[in-house]
């Protein structure tokens, strides 16, 4: 009799997740799985050798443009995990103790505003702000601050990091947001009670508190950062390429895919193992702390 | 007994909300004090104005007299016990009862918190995390990590509120004896009369922001001093009665009882001749049973309705003249039948225990 009940729940379960499960399967599992295959196969001129090989890795670890540029990404992701980080704690902390409850999932909505415009037209628009006779450069120069337009505001890391941050901007305050949230405000008092000012009760209550919000946050900004093409093909210059550009170079431009592919691996991993190490250390961390 | 703190005149507003109107109180050093009332009488309003959490719109506090206006929560010589417990869930329990120490390097860290576990209860309860705690536990945890501190004065809000019935009389004999063991002013806010009987040496009863009457816990149940504190306080029979001398005897003639001759003293706020109000505890009404006699007053009546408790039994009963039955409360003592809706019956009463108010 429970046999054959659990035997049922567990169709029915499996019935309830096989639609995802199948659509996760097509639009995941198949291409990562594609993308590892050919990142050990060769391109031979017009035809792909499927002999397996490593061959592409090697490449990848002789050729120091790969690394450097592998670097690079790593450089602008970690800056504009930690610009986005820092500027959406204040906004989520403002939202969540100063907003009246009743306004608060106006100001939520407010902040979702971005989204409303495609990711591509704010790229645009950064160009427009940021650009050589843009709104930045002709305002500074307009009243005097800059006798010529600043040229490090485009087409270099510069402009990638600042689009990048306002872009991700949303994703960061949203989870520190929701880990504010759910802080009992009485614990502020209690620690306030016990002799803490308000100032001493961030940092031993509500900071610790909202780390794990802090940790979610910066997952989401840093894991897909990585990998932007938009941004820094339309941004970067020639100085602010990533390692998308190159990873779209290789299996278009250059017509070698599997070398595309190692590049892919290779950054997929490097993001896997950073992001590991991170969410390790802050257990560490918060149990050390408890 | 000196007076540690004292509120005169103190008024709070929220918006237009007028939260606590004109208190005036002292509480003493060592004393066990309760602000008793119904939700949204400004009972905890007051406690967080002592607390430091709410500013006053007018009035002082003085704690250790010392005006306090201004003195934010963190620099006053109070601790808190919350109603949620509010202890830190990042934090052990050994952490949690040291938070306060951090600013006290006089206070050697590891004894102190292994003494106050040990005074709540709770020895080898340090290495664990926030979140293995029961609710008694987690209650016994605020309690150490307030007193830690040795606060002049003990706040607690509705501390047993989120207990079972069981626990919570267990925890009020334990709050007595620790308040008593450690001689520091304990400030309870409770909505449970029993709780604040139990455990007080003087309450407060709050109705819409006022202290309706400040009394010792006897005063209080015998000698209520308007009908919402007798009716919040335990159960009251109330019946018109007509004053007709009032001097260090009164000559009272109660509907439904007749006429009779009190004390001074059973009218606590006074009265003048003229109608009046008699008030009766049940406990303090009997029936007489079948073979039983007495030497007090009796008058029959009719039983109006039955509540059979165990160990005691509600009766409702109709006597001539009063509109509402009389409420009765009896203990089932060895012999006494239960008694039927409808059955004629006799009365018990006694002058001594009418309480005469306008």
């Amino acid at each position: 009799m429970w046999a054959k009940l659990t035997a049922t729940e567990a169709r029915r379960g499996l019935l309830m997740i096989s639609p995802p499960l199948i659509y996760v399967l097509i639009m995941l599992a198949f291409p990562i799985g594609a993308i590892v295959l050919f990142s050990f196969w060769t391109q031979d001129f017009m035809t792909l050798d499927t002999t397996f090989t490593l061959q592409n890795y090697r490449e990848i670890w002789a050729q120091p443009i790969f690394g450097a540029l592998l670097k690079r990404s790593l450089f602008v992701s970690g800056c504009v995990t930690a610009v986005t980080v820092i500027l959406a704690f204040p906004v989520a902390y403002f939202v969540s103790f100063h907003v009246k409850p009743s306004r608060k999932s106006l100001w939520l909505f407010l902040i979702t505003i971005p989204f409303w415009t495609s990711y591509l037209i704010r790229v645009f628009l950064w160009k427009v702000i940021l650009g050589y006779n843009g709104v930045v450069n002709s305002g500074l120069v307009g009243i005097g601050v800059i006798d010529e337009p600043l040229t490090f505001i485009l087409y270099n890391v510069n402009a990638v990091i600042i689009t990048l941050a306002h872009a991700f901007a949303p994703f960061a305050i949203l989870p520190i947001f929701v880990a504010l949230e759910k802080i009992d405000r009485s614990l502020l008092e209690a620690s306030q009670d016990l002799g803490e000012s308000k100032f001493s009760t961030f940092f031993r209550v509500t900071l610790p508190l909202a780390m794990p919000g802090v940790v979610a946050a910066v997952l989401i900004v840093f894991i897909p950062t990585i990998g932007d093409y938009v941004t820094p093909e339309l941004m970067g210059g020639a100085g602010g390429k990533l390692v998308a550009n190159m990873i779209q170079t290789q299996f278009l431009a250059l017509n070698n895919a599997p070398l595309g592919a190692a590049l892919a691996i290779v950054a997929m991993l490097c993001v896997t193992a950073i992001s590991l190490m991170f969410v390790a250390l802050n257990r560490r961390w918060l149990r050390g702390r408890s | 007994m000196t007076s540690l703190i004292s509120l005169s005149g103190v008024n709070k507003y929220f918006g237009d909300y007028h939260a606590l109107r004109d208190i005036n109180l002292t509480i003493n050093q060592g004393e066990f004090f309760s602000l008793l009332g119904p939700s949204g009488c400004g009972k905890t309003t007051l406690l967080r104005t002592i607390a430091g959490f709410e500013g006053v719109s007018s009035g002082v506090v003085m704690i250790s007299d010392r005006d306090v206006a201004g003195v934010p929560a963190n620099q006053r010589p109070t601790n808190m016990v919350f109603q949620s417990y509010a202890i830190f869930p990042h934090l052990t329990v050994a952490e949690n009862v040291a938070f306060g120490l951090r600013k006290r390097p006089d206070i050697d860290k590891s004894t102190a918190v292994d003494a106050a576990l040990d005074m709540v209860g709770l020895t080898g309860f340090g290495h664990r995390s926030a979140h293995e705690l029961s609710g008694g536990q987690r209650q016994r945890v605020a309690l150490a990590r307030a007193l830690i501190l040795k606060p002049k004065v003990l706040l607690l809000d509705e501390p047993l509120s989120a207990l079972d019935k069981k626990m919570r009389e267990q925890m009020q004999v334990e709050l007595m004896q620790l308040q008593r063991h450690v001689g520091i002013t304990f400030i309870l806010v409770t909505h449970d009369q029993e709780e604040a009987l139990v455990m007080s040496d003087r309450i407060a009863v709050m109705f819409d922001g006022e202290i309706g009457q400040m009394d010792d816990p006897e005063t209080l149940y015998r000698r209520p001093n308007s009908r919402r504190v007798a009716e919040f306080i335990g159960k009251m029979n109330f019946m018109d009665a007509r004053v007709t001398r009032s001097a260090a005897q009164i000559d009272v003639d109660v509907d439904g009882l007749g006429a009779c001759t009190i004390d001074a003293e059973q009218a606590p706020v006074g009265i003048d001749v003229g109608l009046a109000k008699v008030g009766i505890r049940p406990e303090t009404l009997a029936i007489l049973f079948d073979g039983e006699t007495t030497v007090r007053e009796t008058i029959s009546g009719v039983v109006d309705e039955v509540v059979y408790y165990g160990d005691m039994t509600y009766y409702d009963v109709r006597i001539d003249g009063v509109d509402t039955p009389l409420n009765i409360a009896m203990k089932n003592l060895i012999g006494r039948p239960v008694l039927d809706v409808g059955e004629p019956t006799t009365v018990v009463w006694d002058a001594r225990s009418l309480v005469l108010l306008p």
